[in-house]
């Protein structure tokens, strides 16, 4: 380690200054919204967001009563992804939890419903674990990787100064934000976009933020060319601020109101958040993971990646079809029939476009198959691209309308999302973060990888009980739904359906406990890595190489 | 790339890289798979076979709007033929049983097999969707819900007065024809003190012999109900359809039959109301309805509900 006396240090610049700014101008907003808010939980939710606020001043003031933020150049920032690391565990375990908490409150409806406490119901708990597993979970994960990665392929450090910091803290505040609004019943009603418009205008920021400072970096880099996951993490973050404003543009109610009203109306709305929805899916946990896929999977299999022209053609191919998908969630509504016809011949092209991944992911490891055998965390990352494999082609063929008419509002499409999130997303941000956490820390290896092993087992088979009971229960409902007895009457009642669903749910939550506690050993496994409590008896999978120097 | 010098060559599968490297990380200069590129042509192949035929180009010029496609494909009409074939397919059946009710009355509906078969699963199928959140799955109702499998009726049991509670629902404003009574919040409203509430909660229990503390004051409590609640319950607490007043003697209770939920009702003046379902569902469906309905068991014809057989579902 440099000692520290010749680290250049920022001092209070214009960007702590800009900072500052922003913090002083939200928190005025804040306390005039706590004063004077037109509704009680804007009253309410105006007191966190002031707390949130003067706790940034607080750390802004620590930062540079020290000297500033780190700005050698001749170092990368890992200090940086260390802390996003943490992040990402923390809130992996809080969306889990979530989840469990409301898979048990469908498999128990009448246990778990509390009339006095509507916080904690399923309406208000379902955005928190979907926002707290996609949004905090992945987008901790996307951020920390994408600035590791940024940093180590382009050979240079983290452009900006203060601003990855304003964007990892501020990251953070929006999640709270958007979190307790959802339990103070503060929400849009927009599926993946429920926070209100101020949340939104705040994530803005720290999105534009984000992209500034990863272009910047690339700007500054010391290679020719620009890595493949770095076009991933690039057209991951610049779609994702596109689809957040376009969706998000409404009208405040009132200034210091928790109220707004959408631009977009009746089905212009609807096609507008699916627009948004599936492309969230496909930008945010598609290209964005592709991106971490890109770089882990060579790095920790230790061997080439496959095609460069296929990771050309896919990219390229990925990217301008995905966009036009969205409207296979829109099937036999009152979206216009030329538009569902778009959507499903889109999302049918898509197919190869998404497994040129799957294809160069896999095939990177030809050459190091036997490395399945002995490490764990290859393995989570291998199976995880086999999951990528299972979902983009289980997409598609739910996209065709025969098939969507069967499978659509049923389990069954719970089921597709959880094999991406659990089976792809989550496993490759788990392999990710094994992978970086001895590299971050200057450790031999992980604590244990027995505890690998068993999150490995654990998760996996929580997966498949999450996926088999939803394919189950997602077709039998739809099944019974469209069923007609011979007299011309339909064969069930809606809560007759609903209670067939009961043992399946049942499963489900046993699933996600599984899988939640994969990834509580994970916690402790990085927990005691961090610690330094490496047993030295451990093998050693894949060594980073020692810090090269950015300049 | 722009020569073709000597790359680089990965030892393991004698492919040439690209000669970049990021980090330790070089990429094979593999071709893109074969099969892969194939079925992806073939895709976007079928997915232009699909837009010929099925509606798809927008904004053309002479099109009105989009191509409609070779097949003229348009799921709105497709949902109206559905539509139209099932109800021509149990049209007749419905006439059948709105003429069988209107010339036999419900009861022989009972004598042919087949139109009392389709007169359950059509009412089966209306009651699921429309009144079992409420009523149960198999209507036997919940507190506040009365279940409508015994013979207890507060607006009267006989097919004629069912079909009218459910066409215009209960205290149900926006119908002009929706059953109402309303009784007073005898303790919200001051209208009671509060021993002449506990007195009067004890005298009803006694009308369905439930057992009352020894200290009841019943006397009390039987001239509080004859001066406030006989009016609509009736001197000897039978209750009166016409006024869907419930019969308080027979231990059937719509608010809960404990000391409290009693002493509750009296307190507040329950105002339960259902939706009317007229307009919202076809009249032949509130027609097989409020025939299954009758038929759940505890149906009374029409001689039994002229008779003192009235009183509350709960």
């Amino acid at each position: 380690m440099t000692p520290v006396s010749t680290i250049k240090k920022s001092g209070f610049d214009y960007n702590a200054m800009a900072v500052l700014g922003i913090c002083i101008a939200g928190a005025v907003w804040a306390l005039l919204a706590a004063a004077l808010g037109t509704d009680a939980a804007m009253r309410i939710h105006a007191w966190i967001i002031l707390a949130g606020f003067l706790t940034g001043i607080l750390i802004l003031a620590g930062a540079y009563s020290n000297g500033g933020v780190e700005v050698d150049r001749r170092e990368y920032n890992e200090s940086i992804v260390r802390y996003g690391v943490i992040a990402s565990m923390f809130w992996a375990i809080a969306g889990l939890l979530v989840g469990v908490i409301i898979a048990a409150q469908l498999a128990w409806p009448a246990l778990l419903q509390f009339e006095a406490f509507p916080q904690i119901n399923f309406g208000r708990l379902r955005p928190v674990h979907t926002s707290a597993v996609i949004f905090a979970f992945g987008g901790n994960v996307l951020i920390a990787t994408s600035f590791y990665v940024v940093q180590r392929t382009s050979r240079v450090r983290l452009a900006g100064g203060v601003w990855p910091w304003f964007v990892f803290w501020g990251y953070q505040f929006f999640i709270v934000v958007a979190a307790t609004g959802y339990l103070l019943g503060i929400t849009q009603s927009k599926e993946y976009a429920e926070p209100e418009w101020y949340a939104d205008i705040w994530l803005t920021l720290v999105w534009v933020a984000y992209l500034l400072v990863f272009l910047v970096t690339l700007a500054r880099r010391k290679e020719p060319h620009i890595y493949v996951a770095n076009w991933f993490y690039l057209a991951f973050i610049v779609t994702i601020a596109l689809l957040h404003v376009i969706n998000n543009l409404s009208m405040p109610a009132d200034w210091l109101g928790s109220r707004s009203y959408s631009a977009f109306a009746g089905v212009q709305d609807a096609m507008t958040q699916w627009w948004y929805g599936h492309n969230a899916v496909g930008f945010f946990l598609t290209a964005g993971f592709l991106g971490i896929m890109y770089y882990f999977i060579p790095k920790r299999a230790e061997r080439p990646v496959f095609s460069y022209r296929l990771s050309i053609v896919h990219f390229w191919a990925l990217i301008f079809i995905y966009i036009w998908a969205g409207p296979h969630h829109l099937h036999y509504t009152a979206l216009p029939e030329w538009t569902q016809t778009l959507g499903m011949t889109f999302s049918i092209m898509l197919l190869m476009p998404s497994w040129g991944g799957m294809i160069n992911g896999l095939m990177t490891l030809s050459g190091a198959w036997d490395k399945l055998r002995t490490d764990p965390v290859i393995r989570m990352l291998v199976v995880s691209v086999a999951f990528y494999g299972m979902s983009t082609f289980e997409g598609p063929v739910m996209s065709i309308r025969a098939v969507n008419s069967l499978s659509h509002y049923t389990d069954w499409t719970i089921g597709h999302v959880h094999s991406g999130a659990l089976g792809w997303v989550g496993f490759i941000s788990f392999g990710a973060i094994y992978c970086l956490v001895p590299w971050l820390w200057k450790r031999k290896s992980m604590f244990s990888r027995a505890l690998i092993e068993w999150h490995f087992w654990l998760a996996t088979l929580g997966i498949l009980l999450y996926i088999t009971s939803m394919w189950v229960s997602g077709i039998m409902q739809g099944l019974m739904w469209r069923a007609y007895n011979e007299l011309g009457f339909l064969e069930y009642s809606f809560i007759e359906t609903v209670e067939a669903m009961h043992p399946y749910y049942i499963i489900r939550v046993g699933g996600g406990l599984l899988y939640l506690a994969g990834a509580l050993l994970m916690a402790w496994n990085v927990y005691k890595t961090i610690r330094g409590d490496v047993a030295d008896t451990e093998e050693v999978a894949a060594q980073q190489p020692l810090l090269k120097p950015a300049q | 790339m722009a020569d073709h010098d000597k790359m680089p060559v990965d030892e393991l599968t004698g492919i040439e890289t690209t000669g970049h490297e990021w980090d330790g990380i070089t990429e094979l200069d593999n071709p893109l798979p074969r099969w892969w590129l194939w079925i992806f042509y073939a895709s976007i192949v079928w997915s232009i076979i699909y837009m010929i035929f099925m509606p798809a180009w927008p904004a053309l010029p002479g099109f009105d709007g989009h191509t409609r496609g070779l097949r003229n494909h348009s799921e709105r009409a497709n949902v109206a033929v559905a539509m139209s074939e099932l109800e021509a397919r149990r049209g007749p059946m419905f006439a059948e049983l709105q003429r069988v009710v209107d010339e036999q009355g419900v009861r022989a509906v009972l004598d042919d097999g087949d139109l009392l078969n389709f007169t359950l699963a059509a009412g089966r199928s209306a009651f699921g969707d429309n009144c079992a959140t409420c009523h149960g799955a198999g209507g036997g109702g919940f507190i506040g819900y009365p279940n409508l499998r015994d013979d207890d009726w507060i607006w009267g049991g006989s097919y004629d007065a069912i079909r009218q509670t459910i066409a215009g629902g209960i205290r149900w404003d926006a119908h002009p024809e929706t059953r109402f009574s309303q009784m007073p919040a005898f303790g919200r409203d001051e209208l009671l003190t509060r021993d002449e509430i506990s007195a009067v909660t004890d005298y009803v229990m006694t009308l369905s012999s439930l057992t009352v503390s020894a200290d009841a004051d019943l006397v009390l409590g039987a001239s509080v109900f004859e001066t406030q609640c006989a009016t609509c319950h009736m001197a000897d607490g039978r209750g009166d359809i016409t006024q869907g007043a419930p019969n308080l003697t027979n231990n059937i209770w719509l608010y809960g039959g404990s000391r409290e939920q009693i002493q509750a009702s009296i307190y507040r003046g329950p105002y339960g109301a259902m939706p009317s379902w007229e307009n919202r569902l076809p009249e032949p469906v509130i027609t097989a309805l409020a025939a299954y309905v009758y038929l759940l068991g505890g149906g009374e014809t029409l001689a039994q509900a002229s008779g003192p057989e009235t009183g509350e579902a709960g």
